[in-house]
């Protein structure tokens, strides 16, 4: 009942008082050890409700977000999750366990973990993926600082593209203050990288130079081996964003020499989620004992059969305190579960085609608004996947405003651009979209 | 044996099939599939090689993977520091409101129902932690102390210290995270070393603290559940040489609706979701680690922080702010299912939390054969193994179907078994608790050097693990039946 204590521990009062004496104790208070001067005796005023009234309010209080269309991604991409991800994942085996330290009871977990860091190393190409970080922003920031450790690079300056998720950067910044590093822009031209402007900027200094395909803007990069040569003629490391079903269509960014790969592994198996990540993380060999974050291994137990096991754990903070790989404990385990879920219910075909689809909605919409007067879309002169920015007549939030008036949800990225983002989730309303932007703009 | 008088049993072996394994490639078939003509043939990869199952094979893999972990809905999970508390039901029906699934670039006005989620859930917080302010942006608990001390840096920046205070203390008790966060803010590390009572050494802290002291950080009740008695002394030693105090909220399960850190004199603190609030664990993650500050360092919280204004809820970024510590505004989805769990629960539920969670730590440690070091203590314990290896007793523990203990940690304690029952253990689970560690205990060596024999796996060669890591299919090779087409 709720005001009567918790219903979620687990004591008739007779049992409570059983255990009170056994432990010698009169009140349960008195197993409190905390001196009176820092005893807390008031309220803190959290009314205790019934399930079935939290249920209610949430509900209730979420309702208050507008109902809207989303053509929304740059860095948070809605992919529809079939059912089967939710029920498989959902089982409370997977979901109620924690990090596998007890491998011999944790052997499914592991072996899924095991899966899903070989789904990686197949869509990037690199030889070791580890089993999740927080999300591409903070996946990008361990990509820099992995930069600073090895000594494969040199220079204290990290190369991001002029086109780049602004919180993505922001948090890049953070994770590098404390190694003394510092972030630097790069040029664009037409949508993607301005290679030769590269070139100039690249120098002695650059330890790292991030590139992405697609771009923020949803652009491929077409040029993804010359900003490899770039960054390699420099001794810098060169490290790609990208998501996890872009990867099932682009070419592997090893083939571009991509020494780390980072980006949205949540972009399959999660949907959206006010921003709720999972970041995946693909390095060179050579880096296999400066990765952040846990590795499954596969090995043996004592009767000869395979088993799992969490391995190279000297690298973690756990182990290795200050002198680890990062500080990183909690990942997105589940997260990463649930991507190998889904990318297992799609299959190597389904991956392809479901990744395809995304170049053909990108276009097909981009044509539709390109037919409206005044509106220029691509805005760039890129192939698109998902996304594109689009040149409107006007101004950008004025525009984004108007249409969510009509009902729709765009980003407003520059003084006269807009982007849209358009999936299988959304590809139904690109007619209405087109609608709306003609009147808007009109 | 039999386990039978206890309940419980894993029998996980008979689940493993005679190879000991399969893997999703031997059970589907392998596929291989071109892209067509979506993009320029130079943009593309020649070809993507995945398993291609059917959704039935998918479901049975999976399902059979499930019964191969073990989860706390199963069974005693008593992992110290780790709070393997019941994770309600509900919560996952929470999260899982189509409403809650919106996208965070979309304008303030069109999301204002998770802004109110967030500025109630960010109010709800601070009472708890007696707090001034709380970001929520923080991805997980090291997140959050990566914030914290991000905070404090930008702290001692603004007051023209940033480059004298260059030292973050830390217990040796500390959870490593603390170590290797400070480390990451680009601060040297100073231990402390225990006192003889297994809590900080206020002699040692007054001679380590100094000018260049930027922070202490601090977990209470410590890595062996007990209450730092002198944390007010501590705090003023700290602050009268100008440093900050951070709180490790690892352990605030002991304290809720009990003691406040923000009573006890810390200005900057991190939660753990995942651990206080009931968010499941799920296998390792994701949690979220929200941070609360005093209002002096309200100013440098990351960007946006949630306020409430004439017109209802909206973003902005504070004055001074670190920036931003996640791509967007952290884990919403798990954010959500702890504010649930805060509203179910409210005062009484939380005071008695924290009351059951201590009183069955106690009561396990009074059952069990194993001596029990310090005291006393709260939420957890750390018993010792004695002469016997804490890993190995936590391997034959298993074969008495329950969960083993955080072991070898921390390190003062001489082969620690850290015990963490929570709060929703009954009686009955902490007696088979309690009959697993005196059986394992007990247990001859032949047997404890075989254990486990009922688990899906045998005892692992690690160090082959390590020693010739294969961390994917491709790295296995031939290795892996199936495979070939």
């Amino acid at each position: 009942m709720p005001g009567d204590g918790s219903p979620y521990t687990a004591h008739p009062p007779t049992d409570r008082a059983a255990m009170l004496e056994a432990v010698g104790a009169e009140r349960v208070e008195d197993l409190f050890d905390v001196p009176e001067a820092v005893r807390f005796d008031g309220d803190l005023g959290i009314e205790a409700r019934s399930e079935r009234a939290v249920r209610r309010e949430v509900r209730s209080v979420l309702d208050q977000n507008a109902d809207l269309v989303e053509f929304l991604g740059r860095g948070h991409h809605a992919h529809y999750v079939p059912s089967v991800v939710d029920h498989l994942a959902d089982r409370s085996e997977f979901l109620t366990s924690y990090t596998q330290y007890q491998p011999e009871v944790t052997q499914g977990f592991l072996q899924a973990l095991f899966e899903y860091q070989s789904m990686l190393v197949e869509l990037t190409g690199l030889p070791v993926a580890n089993c999740s970080l927080y999300d591409a922003a903070t996946a990008l920031g361990e990509a820099a600082l992995l930069a600073a450790r090895v000594r494969e690079a040199s220079g204290e300056t990290v190369l991001v593209p002029g086109h780049v998720a602004p919180g993505r950067r922001a948090a890049l910044e953070r994770y590098v203050d404390g190694a003394g590093l510092a972030v630097a822009t790069y040029p664009m031209a037409g949508g993607t990288v301005d290679v030769a402007a590269l070139r100039d900027v690249v120098d002695d200094d650059t330890l790292l130079v991030y590139a992405e395909t697609p771009t923020v803007r949803g652009a491929v990069e077409p040029a993804l081996d010359a900003v490899g040569t770039a960054a390699d003629d420099a001794d810098a490391l060169f490290c790609v964003g990208s998501d996890v079903l872009a990867l099932a269509l682009l070419e592997p960014p090893a083939a571009a020499g991509a020494d780390v790969v980072v980006g949205e592994a949540d972009a399959l198996g999660l949907g959206t989620g006010f921003g709720t990540g999972h970041g995946l993380f693909a390095a060179r060999e050579a880096f296999l004992r400066q990765i952040p974050g846990r590795l499954v291994g596969a090995t043996e137990d004592e009767t000869g059969r395979r088993a799992y096991t969490l391995t190279l754990q000297t690298r973690e903070q756990h182990i290795r305190r200050e002198r680890a790989t990062s500080n990183v404990c909690t990942n997105q385990a589940w997260l990463a579960l649930r991507t190998a879920i889904h990318v297992a219910t799609l299959g190597a075909e389904g991956m392809v085609d479901l990744a395809e689809d995304q170049v053909r909605y990108a276009r097909d919409a981009a044509a539709r608004l390109d037919d409206l007067p005044g509106v220029t879309a691509p805005a760039d002169d890129a192939h698109h996947f998902r996304e594109f920015p689009v040149r409107v007549p006007g101004d950008a939030a004025r525009v984004r405003d108007d249409l969510r008036d009509e009902g729709f949800a765009v980003h407003a990225v520059d003084d006269d651009l807009i982007q849209v983002c358009v999936t299988e989730e959304t590809v139904a309303g690109v007619d209405d979209l087109t609608a709306a932007l003609a009147e808007v703009v009109s | 044996m039999s386990d039978d008088d206890r309940g419980y049993t894993f029998d996980q072996a008979r689940w493993a099939d005679d190879d000991g394994y399969v893997s999703l490639l031997s059970e589907a078939a392998p596929g291989r599939a071109e892209p067509g003509d979506a993009l320029p043939d130079d943009l593309t990869r020649d070809e993507l090689a995945l398993p291609d199952p059917a959704e039935p094979t998918v479901v049975r893999h999976y399902t059979r993977l499930s019964a191969l972990n073990y989860g706390v809905d199963a069974g005693p999970y008593p992992l110290g520091s780790c709070t393997m508390k019941y994770n309600p039901a509900f919560l996952e029906d929470v999260a899982a409101l189509p409403e809650a699934a919106v996208h965070p670039d979309r304008p303030d006005e069109s999301v204002q129902g998770v802004l109110e989620i967030q500025h109630r859930l960010q109010r709800a917080l601070a009472r708890i932690g007696g707090m001034d302010a709380v970001t929520l942006q923080p991805p997980a608990g090291a997140a959050g102390e990566f914030t914290g001390i991000e905070v404090t840096k930008a702290y001692h920046r603004a007051n023209g210290e940033g480059e004298t205070r260059s030292e973050v203390l830390v217990p040796s008790s500390a959870h490593g995270t603390n170590f290797a966060t400070a480390a990451m803010a680009g601060y040297e590390v100073v231990e402390l070393p225990p006192g003889d009572d297994g809590r900080v050494d206020i002699d040692a802290l007054a001679a380590a603290v100094g000018p260049e002291t930027a922070a202490l950080m601090l977990t209470n009740p410590n890595t062996v559940g007990l209450f730092e008695r002198d944390v007010v002394e501590a705090a003023e030693l700290v602050h009268d040489a100008g440093g900050l105090l951070y709180y490790d909220g690892a352990n605030l399960n002991a304290l809720l609706g009990r003691a406040r850190p923000g009573d006890m004199g810390f200005d900057v603190m991190h939660y753990n979701v995942h651990k206080t609030f009931a968010t499941p664990h799920g296998g390792g993650g994701p949690g979220a680690g929200p941070v609360g500050v005093v209002s002096d360092l309200a100013e440098f919280l990351p960007t946006p922080h949630v306020r409430e204004t004439d017109d209802g809820y909206e973003r902005y970024g504070p004055e001074r702010s670190v920036g931003k510590v996640h791509g967007f505004t952290g884990n919403w989805l798990v954010l959500l299912k702890a504010y649930a769990y805060v509203a179910r629960l409210g005062d009484e539920g939380l005071r008695d939390t924290s009351a059951t969670a201590v009183l069955n730590a106690n009561y396990l440690a009074e059952q069990i054969g194993l001596d029990v070091p310090y005291g006393p203590f709260h939420h957890e314990f750390a018993a010792t193994a004695g002469d016997r290896d804490a890993a190995d007793l936590a391997r034959a523990m298993l074969d008495h179907g329950v969960h083993p203990p955080t072991t070898k940690w921390p390190e003062f304690v001489h082969e620690a078994m850290l015990t963490e029952p929570t709060e929703a253990e009954s009686r009955r689970d902490l007696d088979a608790l309690a009959a697993a560690f005196d059986a394992a205990a007990a247990a001859d060596d032949e047997t404890v050097a075989n254990a486990p024999e009922r688990t899906a796996a045998r005892r692992i060669d690690q160090v082959g693990a390590a020693r010739e890591p294969r961390l994917s299919w491709q790295a296995l090779g031939d290795e892996n039946a199936g495979t070939g087409d």
